[in-house]
């Protein structure tokens, strides 16, 4: 049995909505039936335009309700439980999680590598401020987050993370024409292997067009690409410690 | 304005006295050194503008060409410039070509050093007369509108990362009712070690800040006000590593406010503090001398702080902020201090601590027109719920007489906002001031209740902490963490490498004038 729904205003089925938005056009009569003729255009019923007003000479806003008649399968709409986003903790549940499970600070380094000086993704993740109120890794209390910034040689990054006892490694491309990061990445986890020290840190990479895939590919252990926070690099970089020391 | 709260005056003399002992020992560093941006804002006020065909900025071309040749820095850049000028007979907008061209300053050394000082002074001289003549330009028109702005000014951000597009935004907010207008710089610009050129139409989460952005824009609020008769005001964001030159663009094109903090590059964009301290300096003399109205980033240890129990730290900040200001010849009323309505909606009375902070600043700063900035950290995507939150911001703004107003926006924590967004902020916030526009002057504060008690413990903890730093020293106060809970290196962060010694023989007779004119000492 189908479990049909529709939006419920104040009767089962009755299929009501609200809505509201602006059209490129004067406010007045021939407004407001320009935004009826519109809602019933986008397939909704009974449209009754309730509120007008002129946002400027050439723009207007309205406020509409409607019906519809078009009801969805409940049985066929699906948590999205891939989704890490909702999955991911948040930055209070990281910091309580390290607590508890490490009991230590996590030492984190970050740069944007090669001749790469674009550090809006890393200072994205990294900067107290983060993005998107996302706060970034400096503002966590179970995090020592060391931003190395722009430019910085995969030779610099490693001796810096081996100063400072870092646990993982964070690395930024933004650039990627001629494939100049497929370069970069290669190269630092090559030199780590040559050290000797791939196993000792978590190796993280993020960029605008860095995919988890590719990431893994080049030997990272994961890779964050557009729309990732600093949470979940976090709570990813935790997590992954977490079990690397299981695995000892 | 009359007073309410009780404060201790004793109290608030301390906060300022520990301010400027705070402050004093920045200021003597300060003095001794210039930056490449302070060269590049100089050299902008005597004419240097333009870019090469890769997209050099002019001024960047000289000083990277003087950094690096046997001269150095150290002399500042425009006594060379002028010195070219002089030469070559040229007026600066073909000199400008010529360099843009590849024709390197440093080649040769200056050949008549009097006549290359009595054409620099000429070139500044017209420089300021153009900021001077926009400041007068302002105060004109503001007498010419008297009484047609809202009180406080309502603000309205617009970012659309297209100059184009946000003239069609920022006109239709204007004409609703919006009394200042700020272009949202791109994702980043702040670490940019120059400033782009030109009209830009590509941005991200903003729109770069250009000279010629600004003078579009400039034009655009100035069509509407003419219209409205009502002055609408420009602001843009001399923050990041071009505070100076950004400040002084501004000023060429009568911008009326600036975004500019003392320490928000240092916390925020972890910029290097030495570079931020002589930068900061040269910009607000700028902005001073332009008769621009500073707008400071308190707002920002709220986002990243909790707005209840670090609310201490905007007092202290907006008392460094001032103390900073006046350093650099702003007068109180040109001193926009920050501050934001960012406690956490679930707090029981959380309205009366909000409206205990924002009282106190008003009387703290009684002169000052304080900047408020409205619900971002807990808007949720709830927009109903945000609406009323916007509501109850607009209440406390209005009801504790605040200087400018940053309209909430319903749609916050989900886009940028909508055309409607904008209305809606509006429309909502011109009810609620209206229909209380008397009520400060009906209401007072119970003694011993909740609002004074609050003022008077936020008060005294403000002036524990500036305690603190100043036993520590403000350098060292950063460094250890004690602002907004971020770390950083005295030797850290962007831009450490533009910082450059004063010698012996160096010379700015931008600086010198803006000093004179300002009565602030060398």
């Amino acid at each position: 049995m189908a479990h049909i729904v529709r939006p419920y205003g104040d009767t089962l089925d009755d299929g009501k909505v609200q809505l509201s938005f602006t059209l490129p056009v004067p406010d007045g009569p021939k407004g407001r039936d320009a935004a009826r003729l519109s809602v019933l255009g986008w397939g909704f019923r009974d449209c009754e335009v309730v509120h007008s007003a002129a946002i400027s000479d050439d723009f207007s806003f309205y406020v509409a309700y409607a019906s519809t008649d078009r009801g969805i399968d409940f049985d066929s709409a699906k948590a999205d439980a891939a989704s890490e986003a909702e999955a991911a903790m948040s930055m209070d549940e990281i910091d309580e999680y390290i607590r508890a499970v490490l009991g230590r600070k996590v030492v984190i380094v970050g740069a944007c590598t090669g001749f790469d000086a674009h550090t809006v993704g890393i200072d994205a993740i990294m900067n107290m401020k983060g993005y998107n109120h996302h706060y970034g890794l400096e503002r966590y209390k179970m995090i020592e987050a060391h931003n190395l910034g722009a430019q910085v040689p995969n030779e610099r990054l490693i001796e810096y993370a081996e100063k400072v006892g870092a646990d993982a490694l964070l690395v930024s491309q933004v650039v990627t024409q001629k494939d100049v990061h497929i370069g970069n990445l290669t190269e630092l986890i090559e030199l780590l292997e040559a050290k000797g020290e791939r196993g000792r840190f978590v190796c993280v990479a993020g960029g605008p067009r860095i995919g988890n895939k590719l990431a893994v590919e080049l030997g990272f252990d994961a890779g964050f690409g557009r729309g990732s926070y600093a949470n979940d690099v976090a709570a990813f970089v935790a997590k992954k410690i977490e079990s690397k020391a299981k695995d000892r | 304005m009359r007073k309410k709260l009780g404060l201790s005056e004793e109290k608030i003399a301390r906060g300022r006295e520990l301010a400027s002992a705070i402050v004093a020992p920045i200021m003597e560093f300060v003095r001794g050194y210039t930056t490449v941006t302070v060269e590049r804002a100089t050299l902008r006020i005597a004419g240097a503008d333009g870019a090469d065909a890769d997209g050099v900025p002019v001024p960047n071309k000289i000083v990277d060409s003087l950094r690096s040749s046997d001269s150095g820095l150290g002399d500042g850049a425009l006594l060379r410039y002028a010195d070219a000028a002089e030469r070559s007979a040229l007026p600066p907008e073909a000199l400008n070509a010529r360099i843009a061209e590849g024709f390197d300053l440093a080649s040769r050394p200056v050949a008549d050093a009097a006549a290359a000082r009595r054409k620099a002074e000429e070139l500044v001289a017209a420089g300021l007369e153009r900021i001077s003549r926009n400041k007068r330009r302002r105060e004109e028109k503001l007498r010419e509108f008297a009484g047609r702005n809202n009180d406080p000014l309502l603000y309205l951000i617009v970012a659309t990362g297209n100059i184009h597009e946000d003239v069609k935004q920022a006109q239709a907010a204007a004409l609703k009712g919006a009394d200042v207008v700020a272009v949202i710089r791109t994702t980043a610009q702040s670490l940019l070690d120059y400033v782009p050129y030109g009209a830009t139409t590509e941005g991200f989460g903003g729109t770069y800040a250009t000279q010629e952005n600004f003078r579009i824009m400039r034009a655009a609020l100035d069509e509407v006000a003419e219209r409205e008769k009502r002055y609408i005001r420009l602001t843009n964001y001399a923050s990041g590593l071009c505070m100076p030159e950004i400040a002084a663009m501004g000023a060429l094109e009568r911008l009326d406010m600036m975004l500019n903090d003392s320490m928000y590059g240092i916390l925020f964009r972890d910029i290097n503090m030495y570079r931020t301290f002589v930068d900061q300096r040269f910009s607000r003399m700028i902005n001073a001398y332009a008769g621009i109205t500073i707008n400071t980033g308190e707002d920002n240890y709220l986002t990243t702080s909790d707005a209840f129990e670090n609310a201490d730290t905007v007092l202290a900040s907006q008392f460094l902020n001032e103390r900073f200001a006046y350093e650099a010849g702003l007068p109180a009323r040109l001193m926009g201090l920050g501050h934001a309505y960012e406690m956490d909606p679930s707090i029981k009375d959380g309205f009366l601590f909000e409206l205990a902070q924002a009282q106190m600043a008003r009387e703290i700063f009684p002169e000052h027109p304080l900047k408020y900035m409205p619900p971002t950290k807990f808007m949720s995507g709830d927009v109903f719920q945000g609406l009323v939150m916007d509501s109850m911001f607009n209440f406390a703004s209005k009801a504790t007489g605040q200087g400018i107003h940053l309209l909430g926006m319903l749609t916050e924590a989900i886009h940028t906002p909508f055309m409607m967004d904008r209305f809606i902020g509006l429309e909502s916030a011109k009810y609620v001031m209206n229909s209380m526009s008397s009520f400060a002057e009906e209401i007072e504060f119970r003694e011993g209740g909740i609002v004074r008690s609050r003022a008077a413990e936020v008060l005294d903890q403000a002036v524990s902490f500036l305690e603190d730093i100043e036993k520590r020293g403000l350098l060292d106060s950063i460094a250890a963490g004690l602002f907004a809970e971020v770390k950083r290196a005295k030797d850290g962060g962007k831009g450490l490498d533009g910082l450059v010694k004063k010698g012996p023989a160096y010379w700015n007779p931008v600086e010198a004038e803006l000093e004179r004119a300002l009565g602030i000492g060398g």
